[in-house]
């Protein structure tokens, strides 16, 4: 294929390298050069929100405090992903090594993992991995650090940073205003790194192959490589590495089952990409197709035509209408009216003018909700209804 | 009522008594009991020194933590896009027709108690179920069968 941008990499789940070397080498550099080479491999967080790694290590650095925590967020709710299990499954020794890079720089002597409860069945093993990397931290990188795993029960919001917080500290999962960033005032008010599973692993990624090998992998603005989890009407589901900078439509080339109408980037939260935007749309942060946050990590769910798009986007609705936290307003009663008026619609019981009342509503909950979940529900909503009228009408 | 007691201050004695403490406190007491009853509650309460409504306040947030009683193995299978397009509802109508409950019920002999749930991150072994912790994936009638009859004579 002459301009297949669909480049196949193979880092996170290679097993060829020693996390305890690679940590060896880190820790003879000051922190700071540390922060340094973390900024200049472009990384950035691989949980949704896109920020830079780096920088968000340097605010915690910077924060004069007793006591500071790295918490790496494996909280991996949104819909059709499912590459953060896979990691912890076959590579958790790279986790822990990044949450003891990122504590090292930052000044934390406490990690923790937010487990979510759906993963429970992993945690006798993660424990027992644990303890291994962490005698070897103690014993032969002389570092002090420990690493906890605290259980998620069951709500897809606790991933949102700040709501992960208020679950740690025995509260409802409701997500905080912002500011203060977790970095100044976090887990029961101290300095606090909420990194993604992937994205830790690529932290110490950057320091087996080097920053600028790193930066140079993908596109401009989006550095490196990204998990998808891919699945939907596809022969091929499962877990792929690849670079950042393909094409929608190579991707479903390689991926797609022939008779592909649409590609949902992100999940539920995420975007819509029906057949006739597939050459156009590029996968990266700087390809992101409108918008602010996107909080996924690289979900990709293809629908062949025997889908009904309405079906897909009720269950999208359903979905957001039993997770929003029920904290403000826009969300909770947003949510529920995006679904009665889809249902409405579709009864013939409102007009389809009706849509263009539900689209102006989707807008104000990204205007106003408190949180990126309900930011969000108009994402899909959006792409959905735009590209597949007909289908929400008959 | 004793044993209620001894169960909870086991696991403040694990876990300590700070507000930090109350999630894997109530996650402990599931895990035994199944689910969270307001004698529980009041007791959770009184060890951690806050007010029950604090305790029911967190506990009724989080789908894992019952409020009402559920049986020894809790069924969750998956209702989420993936799973939806992969026979979800079939699955839900054969675990009906085995264990005679509707979802949201429990059984009369309290061993099993049919949910939904959202992604449980095995879509592309869908459709997908835990039962408790246990995970089960890539599932059809006969292997739900066959699942059921392990765990009746457990
Ligand atoms: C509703 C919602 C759910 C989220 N779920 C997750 C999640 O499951 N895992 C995750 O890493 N980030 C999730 N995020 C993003 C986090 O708030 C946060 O940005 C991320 O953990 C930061 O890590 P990163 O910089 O490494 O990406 C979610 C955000 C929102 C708004
Ligand atoms: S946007 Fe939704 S999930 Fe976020 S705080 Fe508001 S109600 Fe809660
Ligand atoms: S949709 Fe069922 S496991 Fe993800």
């Amino acid at each position: 294929m002459p301009n297949d941008s669909l480049k196949r990499v193979d880092f996170i789940f290679d097993k060829d390298y020693n996390c305890k070397e690679v940590l060896y080498d880190a820790f003879k550099l000051t922190r700071d050069e540390i922060i340094e080479e973390i900024i200049k491999s472009g990384l950035r967080g691989r949980g949704g929100a896109g920020f830079y790694t780096g920088v968000k290590w340097k605010y915690a650095r910077e924060e004069l405090a007793d006591e500071k925590v790295v918490i790496c967020n494996a909280d991996e709710g949104e819909p059709g992903t499912f590459k953060d299990r896979a990691i912890l499954e076959e590579v958790p020794s790279k986790v822990l090594a990044g949450m003891a890079l990122c504590g090292k720089v930052i000044g934390a002597k406490k990690g923790y993992i937010y487990l979510r409860g759906e993963y429970n069945y992993l945690k006798p093993k993660l424990e027992q991995e644990i303890n291994k990397f962490t005698d070897i931290l103690h014993s032969e990188l002389n570092f002090d650090f420990n690493i906890k795993i605290f259980s998620g029960a069951g709500a897809y919001v606790c991933g949102e940073e700040t709501a992960l917080l208020n679950s740690m500290e025995g509260l409802r999962g409701e997500p905080r205003n912002k500011p203060p960033y977790p970095t100044h005032s976090g887990l029961f008010g101290k300095p606090t790194v909420v990194n993604n599973v992937e994205t830790l692993v690529y932290a110490v990624m950057v320091f087996k192959i080097g920053a600028e090998k790193f930066k140079n992998i993908g596109i401009q603005g989006s550095s490196g490589s990204k998990l998808f989890s891919v699945s939907g009407d596809t022969p091929k589901s499962g877990i792929y590495e690849l670079e950042f900078g393909m094409k929608v439509s190579d991707f479903v080339n390689e991926f797609g089952d022939g008779d592909a109408k649409a590609v949902q980037v992100g999940g539920a939260s995420g975007f819509c990409v029906p057949r006739k935007a597939f050459d156009k749309t590029t996968i990266g942060y700087q390809g992101k197709l409108k918008g602010n946050s996107l909080p996924t990590g690289g979900s990709m769910m293809i629908f062949n035509s025997s889908r009904s798009m309405y079906n897909v986007l009720h269950n999208y609705l359903e979905f957001f209408v039993e997770e929003s936290c029920g904290q403000c307003v826009p969300c909770r009663i947003g949510t529920q009216q995006l679904l009665k008026g889809i249902e409405a619609i579709k009864k013939g019981k409102k007009s389809s003018e009706y849509l263009e009342n539900l689209l102006a509503l989707s807008e104000t909950m990204r205007l106003t909700s408190k949180c990126g979940l309900g930011q969000s529900v108009g994402n899909s909503f959006s792409s959905i209804v735009e590209n597949f009228k007909e289908e929400m009408i008959y | 009522m004793a044993e209620v007691n001894e169960l909870v201050k086991s696991l403040s004695h694990k876990h300590g008594k700070e507000r930090g403490s109350l999630l894997p406190i109530l996650q402990g007491i599931t895990e035994v009991e199944k689910s969270l009853s307001a004698e529980i509650m009041i007791e959770v309460a009184r060890e951690l020194n806050i007010s029950t409504a604090e305790v029911y306040g967190t506990a009724s947030f989080y789908s894992f933590l019952d409020t009402e009683p559920r049986g020894e193995f809790v069924i969750r299978v998956c209702k989420t896009i993936s799973c939806d397009m992969k026979g979800k509802r079939q699955i839900v109508k054969t675990l009906e027709d085995l264990l005679k409950i509707k979802v949201g019920e429990t059984t009369h002999n309290k061993k099993f108690t049919l949910l939904e749930t959202n992604c449980l991150g095995w879509c592309h072994k869908a459709p997908a179920m835990l039962i408790n912790d246990e995970v089960y994936t890539d599932l059809d009638d006969n292997k739900v069968k066959k699942i059921i009859r392990k765990y009746r004579s457990k």
